[in-house]
């Protein structure tokens, strides 16, 4: 019974063999040839999906440069990194708004907050927010950062310096990650919260063979995805403290050897992540909504996202969260049919699953993702 | 002037122990290698003095100064350099990018520097621009050394430098060790090619099960009939 | 330090008082009252201690890092209840299965109240054993982080089937009115004192099952693996074979006390295998009773549920609104502060790891904690020397 399971097994192992040597080039080519013929596709027949999945895609790019460093560099899947994008939403609304929940119905709220300043709330141009989001957003990545150094010194430190595996590392961080959604739950209440109420129309766009509808936030996102990816980039390549970070991800021992202060790294890739993390979840509750349950729900696709562009690549992020982003709405979204039978859309109850399905077809057949080095 | 010396060194990993009271001594400007079996606790000694394994009894001493379980960070930077035996490159850092790691806590200009090692290995240099991981084993070994002379380091510790090379790259490493000792440099070398170190050693160490078993000028130790059969082997 | 030899027989006087005092108190010293609370309690902490042997199975012994027991636990929980519910019968609710009436067949011994729940557990085991044979391709050679990731995603994608198809098990409705064993001999009040001993009768059966498995030359070829991968493959054992057999072994434990857990609740929802109730719980249990022993999964399952228990007791006094319409988040970090606190203090657990496990050894545990081995790896060695 188990002779077939061992060769189908062999049968996977040799696939693997053969998509993971493909040098860097052939792969990057692929993909990229077989992206746009997928969006072409798409856009052809349904382009306002495909438009959703970009900004889908920029939301999960945001978390997953974020993870993809901390899982780099500090080498341990965190499953916490959803739930403190939410907390980092929260904290942001709490300095915008000033408000925690007090009991079931009511809020409490502090005399002041940044809304009170003059003009915070008005919308900036077609933006539904002020620059009091957009200063709350800075001071909550301020709070997150300095709450993940925290967490480092008395947490992951000990367990790093006490030489343990990833897997404590990784039940702790699901602890943490079950801690601070209890905690967003005591202090803002299970209701969900939205930076700006009311109803938001979106804009319409004709390129011409079709049109599209966005709004002017979503575009706001994009293009923050796009240059936070840049930055981070910029960081890693041409910054001393980038290069140490890389060196650090490629091999810790060898950083320590050479007088690399691994430590210091670690405490700024905490720093870096918690600011990226802090603004994604924004950036996410701007989106969708300010929800206790959301960070967790967003795991699944960021891990996606983050393998599938390979651990420790800021671009293989940007890829890999915009495949996934599109890939989710397509599937849930379009029409196809094969010899009759109706394989797509799948049920929006799915969505998340794609992206389960797209990461094992990853891990199995090219671990290291599409930008990542090979282990 | 001893520029290293390790006294009745005990350490290990763990609760095993390897080393039961090693001693050995490099005098300024010297070459000294450290031979014998597998398990003789050559490695370990060199990453016990260099910090990455806990000393358990005894003392390292650098210059003089008492620098028993100083960290590796704090070793590199009073001048003494480690090169592990594999997984001494960054694969995915290029050459330029790896030696920039290498003088990392250098305070000052360190692009002269660079450009002096670079020189010492041409056709390291060729490849500047180069990913390590794509680089041939001997081109990785002799970006390892590069590595970690860009600190001006008084003393090299060098695990297996020949280790899995071909044979006409083992003599341009150890071409390349003479010239860095030529420039000032003391080195320590853990060998299994016993016969090549030796030759080009002032002195050596032959360790076995963890404890100190001969001591000599390279040439004596060479020569030296008991451990021709038991320990240089070919 | 007196303190560490002392904190396993602390922490379970600790809770076992809580337990009795609290309801005690609010009831006003109602004895009836607080037995009754206290079999429903040890019958969960024995349902829970079924789940927790199985993750020892799969994690403390196979070495697999499994985050997705909710998978397994769901799938058992739902075989089960299909297994020994009437068909389906009304437009609103919609399941398959639906056996129990057919399973009652032996026309003695009123097999209706006991034959389909055999059926029903022992269908459980088996689904659930075929879910970890289905997913062993994929996911036993993964790496520890890439297999954590798989398996909650493939726990995940399991929920969303169980919500999307309707017709399935209910949705999200779930299924009530899952029968009881023996419910119709005894009298209602009665019959949780009947429940807790089909309960404890099933961890007993599962403990002595594990612990013969573990103690037997299968078992010991499985330590060995797990503390050493390389080494026992060069000895000739299948590795992969092995770590299926594990995982395949633990799974079906899971199972069975997904159906236990159906037949005590007689209602089930997806909303019950979340990765915080379906999967993290059963870490928190396993991590503080001490993984690598068997004994510590139950003591694991007692104490993190005791703590579960104490925290909702806590509604009842007297307490500040603000808190009191928070004793469920409030819950929910403290246990989730619990595993941190747990792997940062004392990451072995309760109760140590047992060293030698054999039949014909004489079982020895060791005096010190010892950090979970991690995840076997080649490059842990001491490199030659």
């Amino acid at each position: 019974m188990v002779r077939p399971i061992a060769g189908a097994a062999q049968l996977v192992e040799r696939a693997r063999h053969f998509f993971s040597s493909l040098p860097d080039t052939v792969i990057a080519t692929a993909v990229w040839l077989l992206f746009a013929a997928l969006v072409i596709w798409a856009v052809t027949s349904e382009a306002q999906l495909v438009v959703v999945g970009i900004i889908v895609g920029s939301i999960l790019a945001l978390g997953a440069i974020g993870l993809t460093l901390i899982y780099g560099i500090m080498k341990f899947a965190n499953f916490a990194h959803g739930d403190t994008m939410m907390l980092g939403a929260y904290v942001a609304f709490f300095f915008l708004t000033g408000q925690v929940a007090r009991d079931a119905t009511e809020d409490a709220e502090l005399p002041w907050s940044i809304g009170s300043l003059p003009g915070a709330l008005e919308p900036i141009g077609k933006l539904t927010f002020g620059y009091g989001l957009i200063i709350g957003t800075v001071v909550a990545a301020m709070v997150i950062a300095l709450l993940l150094v925290a967490l480092n010194r008395l947490v992951y430190r000990p367990l790093r310096q006490r030489g343990s595996g990833i897997v404590v590392f990784a039940v702790a961080s699901l602890g943490l990650a079950m801690a601070t959604r209890a905690l967003m739950l005591i202090i803002w209440g299970p209701d969900p919260r939205v930076y700006v109420s009311g109803i938001h129309m979106a804009d319409k766009y004709d390129l011409g063979f079709t049109t599209i509808t966005l709004k002017a936030d979503q575009i706001f996102m994009f293009a923050v995805a796009v240059v936070l990816t840049a930055l981070v980039y910029l960081l890693l390549f041409r910054t001393k403290l980038g290069k140490a970070m890389r060196a650090v991800t490629d091999n810790p021992d060898l950083a320590r050897v050479s007088g690399i202060d691994t430590e210091r790294v670690f405490t700024w890739t905490w720093v870096i992540g918690g600011a990226l993390v802090a603004v994604a979840g924004v950036l996410l509750a701007l989106q969708a909504q300010l929800n206790p349950n959301l960070g967790f729900v967003l795991l699944l696709p960021l891990f996606a996202a983050t393998i599938l562009g390979g651990i420790g690549s800021p671009q293989g992020a940007l890829a890999g969260a915009m495949i996934v982003g599109i890939s989710q709405e397509v599937s849930v979204g379009i029409d196809l049919s094969i010899g009759g039978a109706d394989i797509l859309p799948l049920a929006p109850a799915y969505k998340f699953s794609v992206a389960v399905v797209i990461m094992i077809f990853m891990l199995l057949l090219r671990p290291q993702g599409l930008f990542g080095a090979k282990a | 002037m001893t520029v290293l010396e390790a006294r009745e060194v005990v350490s290990g990993y763990g609760e095993v122990e390897i080393l039961h009271g090693v001693s050995i001594r490099v005098e300024e400007e010297e070459i000294v290698t450290i031979i014998g079996p597998n398990g003789a606790g050559k490695s370990t000694l060199l990453k016990t003095v260099f910090g990455l394994l806990p000393c358990k009894r005894g003392k390292v001493f650098f210059g003089g100064e008492d620098v028993t379980g100083q960290s590796p960070q704090v070793m590199a930077r009073k001048g003494v350099c480690y090169v592990p035996q594999s997984d001494n490159v960054f694969p995915s850092l290029t050459v330029q990018e790896n030696l920039e790691m290498g003088a990392f806590i250098r305070r000052d200009d360190y692009r002269p520097k660079i450009e002096e090692v670079l020189a010492l290995f041409p056709d390291v240099l060729e490849r500047r621009h180069t990913r390590a991981g794509k680089l041939s084993g001997g081109q990785r070994q002799m970006l390892a050394l590069a590595r970690a002379l860009m600190l001006d380091p008084r003393i090299l510790l060098l695990d297996e430098p020949s280790a899995s090379l071909a044979p006409n790259m083992v003599d341009l490493v150890f071409t390349k060790i003479l010239d860095i000792n030529r420039s000032g440099v003391a080195i320590v070398m853990v060998e299994q090619n016993a016969r090549e170190s030796l030759n080009l050693s002032h002195r050596g160490y032959v360790l076995a099960m963890g404890q100190n078993r001969l001591e000599g000028s390279g040439e004596s130790l060479l020569n030296n009939e008991e451990m021709g059969k038991a320990y240089l082997g070919g | 330090m007196k303190v560490d030899r002392l904190l396993t027989p602390l922490s379970f006087l600790a809770i076992t008082a809580a337990v009795i005092i609290m309801p005690a108190e609010r009831s006003g010293w109602n004895f009836d009252s607080v037995i009754s609370f206290l079999t429903a309690f040890a019958t969960t902490v024995a349902i829970f201690a079924v789940i927790t042997l199985g993750l020892n199975v799969q994690w403390g012994y196979t070495g697999v890092f499994n985050f997705g027991i909710a998978g397994f636990f769901m799938v058992g929980a739902y075989t089960a209840a299909i297994f020994t519910k009437p068909p389906a019968e009304s437009e609103f609710v919609r399941y398959i299965g639906g056996f129990g009436d057919s399973l009652a067949f032996l026309p003695f011994l009123d097999s209706g109240q006991w034959l389909p729940f055999v059926f029903g557990t022992a269908a459980a085991a088996l689904m659930s054993g075929a879910l970890a044979f289905a997913l062993s391709i994929p996911t036993l050679r993964l790496r520890a982080d890439y297999l954590a990731i798989t398996t909650i995603g493939i726990a995940e994608l399991l929920r969303a089937v169980v919500l999307e198809e309707r017709g399935l098990v209910n949705s999200a409705r779930g299924l009530i009115g899952i029968p009881r064993p023996f419910h119709d001999f005894f009298e209602p009040d009665d019959y949780k004192f009947v429940y807790f001993g089909i309960a404890v009768l099933v961890l007993i059966i599962v403990f002595v099952a594990v612990e013969r498995g573990i103690r037997s030359p299968w078992g010991r070829v499985l330590r060995a693996l797990r503390e050493d991968e390389l080494t026992t493959a060069a000895s000739g054992k299948n590795v992969f074979a092995f770590k299926m057999q594990g995982f395949i072994f633990g799974a079906m434990i899971m199972g069975i006390g997904g159906s236990i857990y159906a037949y005590e609740r007689g209602s089930i929802s997806p909303d019950t295998f979340t990765p915080f109730f379906g999967t993290f719980i059963f870490w928190a249990m396993l991590m503080v009773g001490g993984s690598g022993n068997n004994k510590g999964a139950i003591l694991g399952a007692y104490i993190v549920w005791g703590i579960w228990t104490i925290s909702l007791q806590l509604q009842g006094y007297d307490m500040p609104e603000v808190v009191r319409s928070r004793i469920f988040f409030i819950r929910d970090l403290t246990i989730g502060s619990l595993i941190v606190i747990v792997l940062l203090l004392r990451p072995a657990g309760l109760l140590p790891e047992e060293r030698k496990v054999s039949l014909f050894i004489g079982r020895d545990t060791g005096p010190r904690p010892r950090e979970p081995a991690a995840e076997p790896q080649p490059t842990d060695e001491p490199p030659p020397d």
